[in-house]
Order: structure tokens, then sequence, then C-alpha cells
């Protein structure tokens, strides 16, 4: 029951995506030719040529494409979880208007989360075909960098949207932007590893959920994840895993309180 | 128990908001086929009552019965049953008219073919079936209300809840707004509405109970209301803003069962008017302007709680 429930608030923003999908494919498509050619391509040379033992002996593109993988999942997971959340409630009420139909605000969350993820799921799809077109991909493996892309988006995600619904003012927005996301995006092992950080941040590096995003799309992108070695990618998997499990079970009491006061 | 016709019952119904209190604890029962008024001003409890009973705000203490089920535990069952339009309207304004009722539809759980069969008569009665494949955004407000109302209705509810139907919306398009409310109460839908509109719970309400402060300050039809609190005319009567004090002094022996000072007027409460002004004239009194009328729910409203209702 809680599962159609949840589907036909998916349902909504499925008929509400039909408006704004082709836009979304190109900027889907457009970013990781960006990134890529600007930073894998054209800083890359200049990495590659002081030698990359440092980065495992792989080419600076095959080294910076899963993490910009994983990283952009995030972007993608916390930018639909902010504004499409609190227009939802504030400037467009339609949370409201599910509030009172059936739907419980746990179901408004889950189908919502349930579209994120397939945007996210798109995303990542794109993403991958970008990568193989710049001969980024280095194994088979990378096909399971797919579904933890998703994951890391996902986590952050739900972690994001359990929160957004308690906001009042979208300017909240622009701090998670700038001191959450920004500081992420180039600090968790995305541009350059996490071991040339100074010794003393680098624990803070590895607690982020970004950072075991990144390490396991790019083990599995570069063929690295090695039978010996599966623990190290069930943690990063069970880490995501946990943060996502945690921000749900918030996100049903924060969407209750929101919506059912 | 309630009698079997009682759709909702309600005792002793309280909310509370931290250490706010919207609805002090209220009795109602609500019965198939009536259409039922909660008249009061901003801020009496209407809407958070109305909350209530949508099941999308649980209560802080009482009892709510609402279609035989219990609003905290079985709010998804009730909500199946309920049509609501809400105060603010909720549509997706970036969606077309029929797309807005095929998202709602679904909401219900209702197959394709049965929301396009109920989205096309209920387009054509709130008129809006030329409007269907256009977007939601440029529609004027009396249209997106008339949606509204169609969107509440494709579940086909068995109670109608209205919270503040027709406010912001201009002259012409409230009464299209009552036209359609009133043909829904013919067809025998129930509703439930609030308003603090005396002309549209009198229009619509065969029962009301008029709210302040978050308690009920009385009920009964709104003939009755009028008929127990007022009497049957009313002289109204302007003087000089410069002398306004001075004749509402004198007045005090003018022969009337009762008398309001306002702001910019003296009601005289008397069952007949013209008698009365008669009476003002012999007193030495000239009015600016005179005005015998009937009384109203507002004469009501303004009897229960020495305020007047709209502002």
């Amino acid at each position: 029951m809680t599962w159609s429930f949840a589907t036909r608030e998916f349902r909504y923003w499925l008929t509400n995506y039909r408006r704004t999908w082709r836009g979304s494919i190109y900027s889907s498509v457009l970013g990781p030719v960006l990134y890529l050619a600007a930073m894998g391509l054209g800083l890359g040379t200049l990495v590659d040529a002081h030698g990359t033992a440092r980065l495992g002996g792989v080419s600076y593109l095959a080294f910076l494409a899963p993490g910009l993988l994983a990283a952009s999942a995030m972007q993608a997971g916390i930018g639909e979880s902010t504004y499409p959340v609190l227009g939802s409630v504030k400037w467009r009420g339609t949370y409201y208007a599910a509030a009172a139909s059936p739907l419980r605000p746990a179901d408004i969350f889950h189908g919502h989360l349930l579209f994120t993820t397939m945007r996210l799921a798109m995303n990542a799809v794109a993403f991958m075909a970008v990568m193989a077109a710049f001969g980024a991909i280095a194994s088979p493996w990378a096909l399971a960098a797919l579904p933890v892309a998703v994951l890391t988006g996902l986590a952050f995600a739900a972690l994001v949207e359990s929160w957004a619904i308690t906001v009042s003012r979208d300017t909240s927005f622009a701090l998670v932007f700038r001191f959450g996301m920004i500081p992420l995006f180039l600090f968790s092992g995305t541009f350059f590893p996490v071991t040339q950080l100074p010794a003393w941040i680098r624990p803070l590096a590895y607690v982020t959920p970004l950072w075991h995003g990144v390490a396991l799309c790019r083990s599995l992108s570069l063929g690295q994840v090695h039978p010996d070695d599966l623990g190290g990618a069930l943690v990063h998997a069970a880490y995501l895993v946990a943060l996502a499990a945690v921000s749900i079970a918030a996100g049903n009491r924060t969407y209750r309180r929101r919506l059912c006061v | 128990m309630p009698a079997p016709d009682v759709l909702i019952h309600a005792r002793g119904l309280a909310k509370k908001f931290g250490d706010a209190v919207a609805v002090a604890g209220i009795d109602f029962d609500l019965r198939r086929g009536e259409a039922f008024g909660f008249l009061g001003p901003n801020g009496a409890g209407k809407s958070s009552t109305m909350r209530m009973i949508g099941c999308v705000s649980p209560p802080s203490g009482g009892e709510l019965t609402i279609l035989g089920l219990d609003p905290v535990a079985d709010g998804p069952a009730i909500r199946a049953r309920l049509g609501v339009v809400p105060q603010e309207d909720t549509l997706d304004v970036e969606l077309t008219v029929q797309e807005n009722l095929l998202i709602y539809g679904r909401y219900f759980g209702l197959p394709r073919r049965v929301i396009a069969e109920r989205s096309a008569r209920l387009l054509e009665f709130v008129q809006l079936t030329d409007r269907a494949a256009d977007q939601v955004e440029p529609l004027s407000g009396g249209m997106k209300r008339r949606l509204t109302i169609a969107r509440s209705l494709i579940n086909e509810p068995e109670i109608l809840l209205l919270d503040e139907p027709t406010t912001g919306l201009d002259p012409q398009a409230r009464h299209a707004v009552w036209d359609r409310l009133y043909r829904l109460k013919q067809q025998g839908v129930t509703l439930v509405l609030t308003t603090h509109y005396m002309d549209e719970a009198e229009q619509l309400c065969d029962r009301l109970v008029v709210m302040d402060g978050g308690l009920i300050a009385a009920g009964g039809s709104p003939r009755e209301l009028i008929e127990r609190y007022s009497t049957a005319e009313v002289l109204e009567l302007r003087f000089e803003p410069a002398s306004h004090e001075q004749a509402a002094d004198k007045l005090a022996d003018a022969p009337a069962e009762r008398i309001e000072v306002l702001a910019d007027r003296v009601l005289l409460y008397t069952p007949d008017g013209d008698a009365a002004l008669a009476a003002v004239r012999g007193l030495g009194l000239d009015p600016l302007t005179s005005l015998v009328r009937r009384s109203t729910l507002e004469d009501v409203f303004l009897r229960l709680t020495g305020r007047q209702l709209e502002d």
C-alpha cells in the first residue's frame, strides 16, 4: 500500500517533468562534456606530463571522470531536493494538494525521492556515455559505478529533502551550496587524491559521504576492485546506504511535521 | 454513538499550537446531505477545524469521528472519501487544466479511463471545457477556484470541504462559484464550508455555527439564528461625524430593543424600522442617511461577539 501511494506522487512528478525533460537532457550531457574536456583533457595534459604515479598510474582523465560522476550525482541530488521541495510547500502548494488526498506525508516524501532517484539514474547514464565517448573508462566494472553514483546522489537527496521541508526561506539553500556542497565537491577526492591533503584534515575527508562515493566509483571504473579488498568497497556502499536510510527515517518525521500539523 | 446519518461527529474538539489555542473545545454534528457552515472572522478557529476534519491536522483534544472512522488512525481511508477545496489554490500552475485533474485523480488511485470520463463531466460543470488543454497559470482567480472545485470532486467525495471558497474573488467570480456550489447542494452533496462572508453563509448553509475565539458562540439555521439573536428589522442611521456621539447618546430614548453604536453608523434593532425612524425624528434628531433593512447574520454576529464580521 505504501509503495502504491508513493508511486502516485512519483507519477505526479513525472507528469510535471514532461514539460522540462528535453532541457534537462541537454544539461545532463553538456555538463560532463564541459568538465571532462576542460579538466580531464585540458588540465589532464599538464598533470599527465608530470607523471601520474600518485594517481595510481592512470591518466588524469581516467582518474577524474569517475570522481566527477559521483560528485555530479551529489550536486544533482542536492539540486533536486532544495527548490523543488520548498516550492511544493511554499510557492505552489502541491504537497498540500497531495496531503489532502489519501497520500500520507511519508508517501509524498518517498514519491518525490523516487523521482529524484530516476533523475539521478538518467544523469548517471548520460555521464557514463560521455565518459565512454572520451575514452575515460578503463574497465567493464565501470558499469557497476552507475548504481553507486545513484546511491551517492540519493543519500544526499534524502538528507537534503528531509531538511528542506523544514526550511521557511530559500536563503538557507545558498548556505548549503556554499558551505556544504562546494567544499565537498572540491575536497572529497574528486580532483586529486585525498592523500594530497594535509594529514590532519584527511580524516575529515574520509567521513564525508562524497568521498565514499568517489572512492567506490573510481575503483570500479578503473577496475581496481579485487576480491581481497571487497571489504573496502562494501564499507563505502554501507556508509552511503546508512546515510540514505537515516535520512529517510528523518524525512518521514519532518514531512509529517510540516504537512500534518 | 452518533446516529447513522451523522457523517462528522465532534465533541470538545480542540486544537492547540504550542500555547496558542486555535480551537478551544467545540461540539457539532454534520448530517448527510446538508450544507454546514462555520461562520466567523479570521482567527476564529475555522480553518484549524477544517484541517482537522480534512485529516491533515491531528486534534489536540476531544472526540472527532468522520464517516465513522478515527481521523488519526484512518486518515488515508477518510481522505479517500473527502473532497477538499483549500483556502489557497494548490494547483500545479505549470500544468494544464486537464493534467491537474489527471494527477489528482491518480492520487486517489483512479484508472485513467475513469479520470478522463469524470474530467470531461467536471470541466463541463465548472464551465472550463474550452480551457481543458490550457496551462493553469494565466487563468483568472475565479477560473482557478472553479478548477479547484472540479478537482475536489474527481473522487466523487461523500463530503466536500470548502475553506473560504470565495475569499479574494471579485463579485462576479464569487457569484459563479456560489452558483456551482448551490447546484452541488441541489444534487445532494454534503458540504462543509468556512466563511467570513455572511451573505455566503446565508445563501449556501442549511445550518451553521458562529465561531469566535476558538469557540462556537451559537448554532442553527440562518433563519433561526436571526430570529433568536436579532429583530425582524434594523434601522441604520448615519450622522455628521462631529455629532455622531451626541446623537448616539440621544438615541438611548429611541424605541429599539437594542442599539449598536459603530464607528460610522448607529444600528437600531426593532420590529418596525419605519416606526423607529419616525420616533428618532420625533426626538429632534436629523440623520444624514437612514436605511431600514432586514436583519442578517452580520447582526447576529455583532450581537454575539460585539464585533463586526468583515472589516
